[in-house]
């Protein structure tokens, strides 16, 4: 297979990827075994520790406090220098000084998921029964269970109400989950690009990316840790596979159309010949250097399960009841992963729960990626409905 | 529904106090201070601000997207929905008010949209532009063609507005249904209200719009 072969090797080692896991270059939460972190599955997680990066100072009030929900392949780096990749943070098109969620306004937390592979526990660190990494032995876990452990790091900081919590696609779910599980803490809520239960497809794509991981001979039944490898080339046409549904046909279109990579005429090879294909390796090989492959497993599990109608009798309205948070839903007209239809479901419930809410579509053929780029109408929409939420959570005018 | 398109009201934009609009101050004055509302058809949200000035807690649906985002750029709720088939997902006495402004005559079913007003609503505020106005009697009469005014100035067949009424037909179908009118206004051509103590044939005749402050009927 020349194609696969030809996704390039990642630059950093093993070793300086497990560092981030273990020892990270951010804030750190220990959670002891006295403050276990119960999950859905039934099984009491620890000892466990949350990294997470903050921004901006919290006021005497305590009331600014503004929680960002990182997406599926995101992390804690939202608006800072990335420790491994060297690369701009992932939102800062949205947080940052002059953007709409400004360090000089808000005391901003972004924390590394339970599960993920930056720093907070997930099957990529070590277990302490074992010693060993934990590989397929860490319990699988859910939405709830990172929403959980976010609680138990707020808490933790000693902010009782987060004036915003604020996320796109996963980070949307658990922006969710959070005004579900507690209303009463969250002043407003900033739900992006994201649904309230992952859909069939979307549960059909996770199922192809987590196949092409674990048909990858270096996966190891998930012990690749042991073995000082890592399925690079599984993990790569996962992340390629997924990278296809967070754009649109027509971006794609636009961005490469049929044209050729460096090259006039077809090799009549599997080589690279088109754009679209050197671009999508590019994508795989770039994810993999930064991603741990059983964490991508377990973060779209989480996903796959989530479901508020489901945990509140199958009446997605009753997860809401008398919920005095204050809502924007945006969602993107080409976003096929999460499409409007999905937020207009939620926005229904909303209303029916007589919420307070907010929802725009965007007209944008950037499809599902849309919120991670620069969309102006976004970023208008997302600093006025938090100055507007800010002037009745009573901040003060310095949010000018 | 755009009011902008449904019904661009050049002679009231200019209204009598400010830059708000007079109808939307008539309708304002209507709301009592501390209630919730619920907008709908609001438009680039030109109503609510209003009622948020006043400090009420105002909710809005819009028809079309450029609208609902700009009102979401006010910093408004409002969400992008129709008023034909969106209202059947608010509960009943969810809102203290439902305001219809400038809307009804562009609905499908004005009726069952009504019925839906008050249901949500335990009062529903409901404008719309009188086709007995004597311009638009005096135009089909003399003129035999569908009648066009500065304010409804489409024509038969690009306007969305398929329901037209006169202030005497939406008496009738108030009565038919049971809603109890507490207040009546009708407002001539400059946004003034028509005196009180004048017979309906001359509302019906002389008002541009009526204004109905709408609540549900007893025995029903």
């Amino acid at each position: 297979m020349d194609g696969v072969k030809s996704i390039p090797s990642p630059a950093i080692s093993a070793d300086e990827r497990s560092h981030e896991v273990d020892h990270p270059s951010s804030q750190v939460a220990h959670f002891g075994t006295e403050q276990p972190l119960r999950l859905d599955c039934g099984v009491d997680l620890t000892p466990f520790q949350i990294a997470y990066q903050t921004y901006g100072e919290l006021n005497a009030d305590r009331s600014n406090a503004v929680l960002i929900c990182h997406a599926l392949t995101g992390d804690q780096h939202v608006a800072n220098v990335h420790p491994v990749t060297g690369k701009p943070g992932w939102w800062e098109t949205l947080v940052g000084p002059g953007r709409p969620i400004d360090p000089k306004h808000y005391f901003i937390i972004c924390s590394n998921v339970i599960g993920g592979c930056m720093g907070s526990t997930g099957p990529a660190s070590i277990n302490p029964a074992t010693g060993k990494v934990w590989g397929l032995d860490f319990p699988v876990i859910t939405i709830p269970d990172m929403v959980r452990a976010q609680a138990m790091l707020i808490d933790r900081l000693g902010i009782d109400t987060l004036f915003a919590v604020v996320g796109g696609s996963m980070g949307g779910m658990q922006v969710l989950q959070w005004t579900a599980a507690y209303p009463g803490r969250v002043f407003s809520a900033l739900a992006i690009a994201c649904a309230t239960r992952h859909s069939a497809q979307n549960i059909a794509f996770h199922e192809l990316g987590r196949q092409a991981v674990m048909a990858d001979p270096d996966w190891h039944g998930g012990g690749y840790a042991d073995q000082g490898i890592h399925p690079h080339r599984g993990l790569a046409v996962a992340r390629m596979a997924a990278h296809i549904t967070y754009l649109s046909d027509a971006a794609l279109h636009r961005k490469f159309g049929r044209r050729m990579q460096d090259r006039d005429l077809p090799t009549f090879s599997f080589d690279a010949d088109f754009q679209v294909e050197s671009y999508l390796r590019y994508q795989g090989s770039s994810f993999v250097e930064r991603f741990d492959a059983n964490s991508y497993l377990y973060l779209t599990r989480a996903m796959d399960y989530f479901d508020i109608a489901a945990d509140h009798g199958g009446v997605l309205a009753k997860a809401f009841a008398d919920i005095k948070t204050r809502f924007c839903v945006v969602s993107f007209t080409s976003d096929w992963l999460f499409p409007t239809s999905e937020s207009r479901a939620l926005v229904h419930a909303l209303n029916a729960s007589s919420a307070r809410v907010s929802f725009a579509e965007i007209e944008t053929d950037r499809g599902h990626d849309a919120f991670l780029l620069d969309v102006p109408e976004f970023f208008d929409i997302s600093r006025a409905f938090l100055q507007s939420a800010g002037k009745a959570r009573g901040l003060t005018s310095k949010n000018d | 529904m755009s009011v902008q398109e449904v019904l661009p009201l050049g002679g009231l934009a200019t209204g009598q106090s400010g830059h708000f609009r007079a109808d939307h101050l008539l309708v304002a004055d209507m709301v009592k201070p501390g209630s919730k509302v619920l907008d709908v058809g609001c438009g680039e949200g030109d109503l609510l601000q209003l009622l948020e000035t006043r400090g009420i807690d105002g909710r809005g649906i819009e028809l079309s997207r450029e609208g609902v985002n700009r009102c979401v750029a006010k910093g408004l709720a409002v969400v992008q929905g129709d008023a034909d088939t969106d209202l059947v997902n608010y509960p009943d006495d969810a809102f203290d008010y439902v305001i219809l402004s400038q809307t009804l005559q562009a609905t499908r079913q004005p009726r069952v949209v009504l019925e839906n007003l008050l249901r949500i609503g335990r009062r529903a505020i409901v404008s719309f532009p009188n086709f007995g106005f004597w311009k638009m009697r005096l135009q089909l009469l003399i003129g035999g063609h569908m009648p066009r005014t500065e304010n409804l100035p489409a024509t038969w067949y690009d306007t969305a507005n398929i329901h037209f009424c006169t202030i005497k037909d939406f008496v009738q179908l108030c009565d038919a249904i049971n809603v109890k009118m507490e207040r009546s206004v009708a407002l001539d051509l400059y946004g003034r209200p028509i005196p009180l103590n004048l017979p309906w044939w001359v509302w019906n005749m002389f008002g541009e719009q009526g204004v109905f402050l709408l609540s549900r009927g007893g025995g029903k």
